[in-house]
């Protein structure tokens, strides 16, 4: 512990050879893997492991969230999901945090019979693509899921999508980063400074100068507003808003659901994923409303709705959370599913990392 | 009646009227008809009291000594009336249960497909099953094979007060049932409540008729008259239906009056 105090004295003073922008889950993870690699890394983020960490569910559904044309993107979820086991425990061993990594699989289900060719042929592609999931009936799905709605018409099962809990890895990065001499910057980034089309450092809201070797850009949606970066490397990201809501399991309606479940209820997703610790995720609206982060009656009332819909025994659980964040899309894809350990569009000078869980 | 208990789950009752207890004005006129129904067993909701809060219906029940029926009501799917009856047993230290699984909150019917897998799983858990039910004589079947210790088919939806829809199906569940059968829904006046008596129901279950009268306490007396003269009209045995007159008065033996002298 001292040994961090003092490295964050001295490494203040000292020229990073990392600065990574944005201290949420990608920032966090290249910081503190840059840092184990031996580089002087500082982090600049007014509130490290806060933002989108603090809204978003945590599914690790490469299988699920596949899209057609995405291929390359699949190949990336594919690979991190792969090593995300032993990522989250070489973190828990570092730190000793619990991350809520769970393999519970998934199911996604369809509740009428559009939604059901959907699904079918969501199923095909992923047959397609080599990957592993199983068609069930309405009543398998049943069977696994006793809680879901008895319109259930069919669903897939996909035991490789898991989930994590992104507040506790956010928690547990800011650790391993501070355990590893990560020195934090707790203030917001006003503009890059690039000399001779090299990006060199930034300057902070509050007017200080830093410079750095290497500059990480992995602050989300707001990678593609820094002042400074060059208009033909500005990342394409923008922020798309997401409602969520928080309900706890009691111990006596325990375990309630045993997997992720997800549907599409008349157009919109709706997913419930249940943590080990009794919390059960709602998620999420998709708003094109910029950088607002307003919770509203209406975005609360159409996923209890939705989800009321997909698992109608939801209504006796507490709501113990209602919040709203902002998810990095690209104008290619819905969202970005970038996970930690796989996404790094990289290029000179300056480096982008931006995602979401 | 002494001479004519009602047996149900093992229990013996002398009342065959059944109360619930949604809808009425107040918990003080809610006890007054409970008293003037003379009922034994009445129903409550498990998923809207706690049975650890005081004052509330099951404080009132309490009070006059009438045993609880809990219930499933609000219960979409079998997987949550299954662990609603848990917990009421668990609460309430009941085995019985009044199984609700309905289909849509519009109409508040039955889903049978639920309602006969849920009667299933809480047979084989030990409890004694009183299930509400479509008036569908095969379902009423599978639920009394399945172990139910009664059938509940309504006469109509919930509240509706429309009386009982389709008797014959009601003589068709009656014939073919070897455990007490109750009209459960429907009875909008105590002529509702008398019919399924007559039909051979071994009693009926209501709420609404009472509760939401202008006077629930008159009802509720009217009811407790309707089952018992409804049972006793079915003792008794109906007369056959003749489609002439037929007179009532003897004519033998009648009073022979003066021919000379006509009575009007």
């Amino acid at each position: 512990m001292s040994r961090t105090s003092e490295t964050s004295d001295v490494g203040s003073d000292v020229t990073p050879d990392v600065l990574v922008i944005g201290g949420g889950i990608i920032g966090l993870v290249t910081a503190w893997r840059a840092a184990q690699r031996g580089l002087a890394t500082a982090v600049l983020d007014p509130e490290p492991g806060g933002g989108a960490a603090q809204v978003a569910a945590g599914m690790l559904a490469a299988v699920t969230e596949l899209h057609y044309g995405e291929e390359t993107l699949l190949g990336l979820n594919l690979a991190s999901a792969r090593r995300y086991p032993e990522f989250a425990a070489e973190l828990t061993e570092l730190t000793g945090h619990g991350l809520g990594y769970r393999r519970c699989g998934t199911l996604a289900v369809a509740l009428d019979a559009d939604d059901r060719a959907h699904l079918r042929e969501l199923h095909a592609l992923q047959r397609e693509s080599g990957l592993q999931s199983e068609w069930l009936s309405g009543r398998e799905c049943r069977r696994l899921e006793p809680m879901l709605a008895p319109g259930v018409r069919g669903g897939l099962r996909v035991d490789g999508d898991h989930q994590i809990d992104p507040r506790r890895l956010a928690a547990a990065l800011v650790t391993a980063c501070e355990r590893t001499g990560v020195v934090f910057h707790r203030v917001r980034a006003e503009r890059l400074t690039v000399v001779r089309d090299r990006a060199t450092g930034v300057v902070t809201a509050d007017g200080t100068v830093l410079a750095a070797g290497q500059v990480v850009l992995a602050a989300g949606s707001l990678s593609g507003r820094l002042a400074g970066v060059p208009e033909a490397v500005l990342p394409p990201v923008r922020p798309v808003k997401g409602q969520v809501l928080r309900l706890t399991v009691p111990e006596r309606y325990a375990p309630f659901l045993s997997r992720t479940v997800r549907a599409v209820v008349r157009g919109s997703h709706v997913y419930l994923v249940p943590r080990e610790n009794g919390e059960l995720v709602v998620g999420a609206t998709s708003e094109e409303l910029g950088w607002d982060t307003t919770v509203t009656a209406g975005g609360v009332y159409e996923l209890l709705r939705d989800a009321h819909e997909l698992v109608p025994g939801i209504t006796e659980l507490p709501l113990t959370e209602t919040r709203a964040g902002r998810a990095p899309a690209r104008p290619t894809t819905r969202r970005c599913s970038a996970r930690p350990t796989s996404t790094a569009c990289c290029w000179p000078p300056a480096t982008t990392a931006t995602g979401c869980c | 009646m002494a001479d004519d208990p009602f047996v149900l789950g093992g229990t013996t009752f002398t009342s065959r009227l059944i109360m619930g207890t949604g809808g009425a004005p107040s918990l003080e006129v809610l006890e007054r008809a409970l008293v003037a129904s003379g009922t034994e067993l009445t129903t409550v909701a498990m998923r809207r009291v706690n049975p650890e809060v005081h004052g509330s219906v099951l404080s009132v029940l309490d009070r006059l000594g009438i045993r609880v029926l809990p219930n499933t009501a609000g219960c979409f799917t079998a997987g949550e009336a299954v662990l609603t009856a848990r917990l009421a047993r668990e609460a309430l230290g009941t085995d019985l249960i009044k199984l609700e699984v309905i289909a849509d909150e519009r109409t508040l019917l039955p889903d049978p497909i639920e309602l006969l897998e849920a009667a299933e799983t809480l047979v084989d858990d030990g409890f004694t099953v009183l299930p509400y039910t479509n008036d569908d004589p095969v379902l009423a079947r599978k639920l009394q094979d399945a172990g139910c210790a009664a059938i509940m088919p309504l006469g109509s939806p919930i509240g509706s007060g429309l009386g009982i829809r389709n008797p014959h199906n009601f003589q068709l569940i009656v014939e073919h049932a070897h455990v007490p059968v109750i009209l459960d829904a429907g009875a909008g006046t105590a002529s509702d409540a008398a019919l399924a008596m007559e039909l051979g129901c071994a009693g009926v279950m209501l709420a609404s008729a009472v509760t939401r009268a202008q006077q629930p306490v008159l009802m509720a007396e009217a009811m407790r008259h309707a089952v018992e003269a409804g049972r006793l009209a079915h003792r008794a045995g109906r007369i056959p239906r003749r489609h002439f007159a037929e007179a009532s008065s003897p004519t033998e033996g009648r009073a022979h009056l003066d021919p000379e002298r006509p009575a009007f």
